[in-house]
């Protein structure tokens, strides 16, 4: 085992796929010769060549659209949106082209690439540097959805976005970047899409989260710890498919959920997960299945106190599970 | 030059179009086929033309007007039917309908009802199939509507600045649905915005299949020695309305709809060749009658074909197990 930081987990996975497989190709926003915003693919460009580490017009249509024609065409490309809040214009070509393409070809055929992009706030981005977009694209069936928190979990799933046969979003918390250090193998390993996994054991209440929250909500779990209540804190790490199994089991093991995100409240994801509890563990709950999540405004603000005021805080994360103890 | 250069072959492949496209139009007004047939009567030339310029192994990616591009690429008439018909056979097992097929068997990497979105797949095809050292070359079809969209032109600056394998085949019928084309660009021909990202653009009489032909194949030829993209602009007409149920009467004058007609891309072709003695007025009648027959008998075959069973709405959406 090696400790490694979020960033460098992302950079490794790539690093070691790229090695292992030539059909792999980075494309992207200055993620050649520069090595990316946040680094992620530095010193790619200089390992495997121009060739395969790709610094793209600024167009995130076309890269997208061109990521699907390699995909289609034998390649596996692993295209970085720079910023997730620079996605919009790449939106068609993920919904109506990639997702659709194995329904379409009627099982013939369908879309190997990951689109791997920064998401989620705390940095000062401001209104277009800070979105959680995740919601935009959990209503797409055909992708798969990524969201892992710790470097152990992304190097495991960036390896099984890579070498997965359909096309896979893959959301890499910014602020969580260089914040979370953590232990990871030496070896290849491999970490099943579409499994979820207990952070933390605990018998009064459970919390459903991910990114930057997920990290908030163990920092409150463990306030909570010392007053005598036991938070079990589930990670999703893949949004879609969903593990309800593992959520639903501890649900039904504490009888209260709190589901924290950090997109909009209103039609967030965690808002599909509280609907999942609400309908397949009514019987268990003990208490009102209870969202935390930032607020309904167009992006998250700039000033430092009102950014804060946006994302939900270790204060306020405790606070919502005290309440739901309480019940 | 690569892809055939028989005229005969050319006037086969327009035939089977037409009767294809009659034979859906047939089905559609006596309440068999449902959905949105988008027929491409008139547009005949530059879908033959266009790809008997190519080799087997080269790839498409066609719009929602594509049944002549894939006729024209050898598509099995009774999949293609049975997909229209929404049947079991279908393409994607009648879940696609008209405008959302794929077969790589034909190199076709996609029709799609979203105007424009396969021009830069088109792109990536074009960048794989250089990396891998093939020499693939990959057209995107496409029309005027097309041309105002943000990926053809985030495409065609990549194709131009890559140099990519990729001929843009835009076939402008001089309306994007109901809106004439001096409507909804300031330009006359497409392919000056070739110039704009460093490459070739080129005009071309759509409905001139022999001049189709020989436009495609500098393009393709082009493409195939690594000279790059060439954006290839063929003046059509589109016949009918924008799909089945549009008589496109409310933004076209009968004249221009008829003086189109006489510029008929099929009887242009077979007067040529019959004045060329290429074929004989037999001749004509017995291919005319064998696709005739090719056609009806796919679309019976078709109408017989049973419906999918219900699981397959739920089916097809992720493949089980790793990548090969």
């Amino acid at each position: 085992m090696v400790v490694k930081m979020n960033i460098e987990a992302v950079h490794d996975a790539l690093y070691e796929e790229m090695k292992r497989d030539n059909r792999i190709i980075v494309m992207g926003e200055d993620v050649g010769r520069d090595g990316g915003v946040f680094r992620a693919t530095e010193g790619l460009y200089k390992e495997f060549g121009e060739a395969r580490v790709i610094d793209s017009p600024l167009a995130e249509s076309g890269i997208i659209g061109a990521a699907i024609g390699m995909a289609l065409n034998g390649l596996i490309p692993v295209a970085e949106i720079q910023f997730a809040d620079f996605i919009y214009p790449a939106v068609d070509q993920i919904i109506s082209e990639a997702a659709k393409l194995r329904y379409r070809s009627g099982g013939a055929f369908g879309c190997p690439m990951v689109i791997r992009t920064p998401y989620g706030g705390g940095v000062r981005g401001g209104l277009y540097h800070s979105q959680s977009v995740e919601a935009v694209f959990t209503n797409t069936p055909g992708l798969k959805i990524v969201a892992p928190s710790t470097p152990y979990d992304i190097k495991g799933l960036l390896k099984a976005a890579i070498r997965d046969p359909d096309p896979v979003l893959f959301l890499e918390h910014k602020r969580t970047y260089r914040l979370i250090r953590g232990e990871v193998p030496e070896e290849d390993y491999v970490l099943p899409i579409g499994k979820a996994d207990v952070k933390r054991p605990g018998k009064d209440l459970t919390v459903i989260s991910y990114g930057l929250m997920l990290h908030f909500c163990l920092e409150a779990a463990e306030r909570l710890g010392k007053e005598g209540v036991e938070v079990e804190v589930v990670d999703p790490r893949t949004l879609v498919p969903l593990d309800k199994e593992t959520i639903l089991a501890s649900v039904k093991k504490t009888g209260k959920a709190l589901v924290v995100y950090e997109a909009n409240r209103t039609g967030g994801f965690g808002a599909e997960i509280a609907a999942t509890i609400a309908e397949e563990a009514f019987d268990y709950l003990d208490g009102p299945v209870t969202r935390l999540a930032g607020p309904d405004v167009p992006a998250m603000p700039y000033n430092s106190k009102l950014e804060a005021l946006f994302l939900p805080s270790v204060d306020k994360i405790s606070e919502a599970m005290r309440k739901l103890a309480g019940y | 030059m690569a892809g055939t250069l028989d005229p005969v072959k050319l006037l086969e492949t327009m035939l089977r179009i037409r009767r294809f496209e009659e034979k859906v139009d047939q089905l559609f007004f006596a309440g068999k086929l449902p959905g949105m047939p988008h027929a491409c009567t008139g547009q005949e030339a530059s879908a033959a033309g266009v790809c008997a310029a190519l080799e087997p192994g080269d790839l498409i990616t066609s719009t929602h007007r594509g049944e002549g591009h894939l006729i024209a690429r050898g598509v099995d008439l009774y999949r293609l039917f049975a997909e229209l018909l929404g049947r079991r056979d279908g393409y994607s097992r009648g879940k696609g309908g008209t405008m959302h097929i794929a077969d790589l068997s034909i190199g076709l990497l996609g029709t799609t009802g979203i105007v424009g979105a396969g021009i830069p797949i088109a792109v990536g095809a074009a960048l794989a199939a250089r990396m891998k050292g093939s020499d693939r070359i990959v057209v995107a079809f496409f029309g005027d509507g097309a041309s105002n969209q943000g990926a053809f032109h985030e495409a065609l600056n990549m194709a131009g600045l890559w140099k990519l394998p990729v001929v843009f085949a835009c076939e402008n019928n001089l309306y994007g649905m109901s809106v004439a084309q001096w409507r909804h660009q300031a330009i006359k021909d497409i392919a000056v915005r070739a110039q704009a990202y460093g490459f070739l653009g080129e005009v071309v009489d759509g409905n001139a299949v022999l001049d189709v032909l020989e436009a495609a194949s500098r393009a393709v030829a082009r493409a195939r020695v690594g000279e790059g993209p060439t954006l290839l602009e063929m003046k059509t007409y589109r016949w009918c309305g924008h799909y089945g149920a549009d008589p496109g009467t409310s933004y076209r004058k009968a004249e221009e709809v008829a003086a189109w007609k006489e510029r008929c891309p099929v009887k242009r072709h077979t007067e040529l060749l019959l004045k060329q003695g290429a074929i004989t007025e037999s001749e004509l009648e017995e291919l005319q009658e064998r696709i005739s027959n090719e056609v009806d008998e796919a679309a019976n075959r078709a109408l017989e074909c049973p419906e999918p069973p219900l699981e397959a709405a739920q089916e097809d959406l992720y493949q089980a197990g790793g990548l090969p």
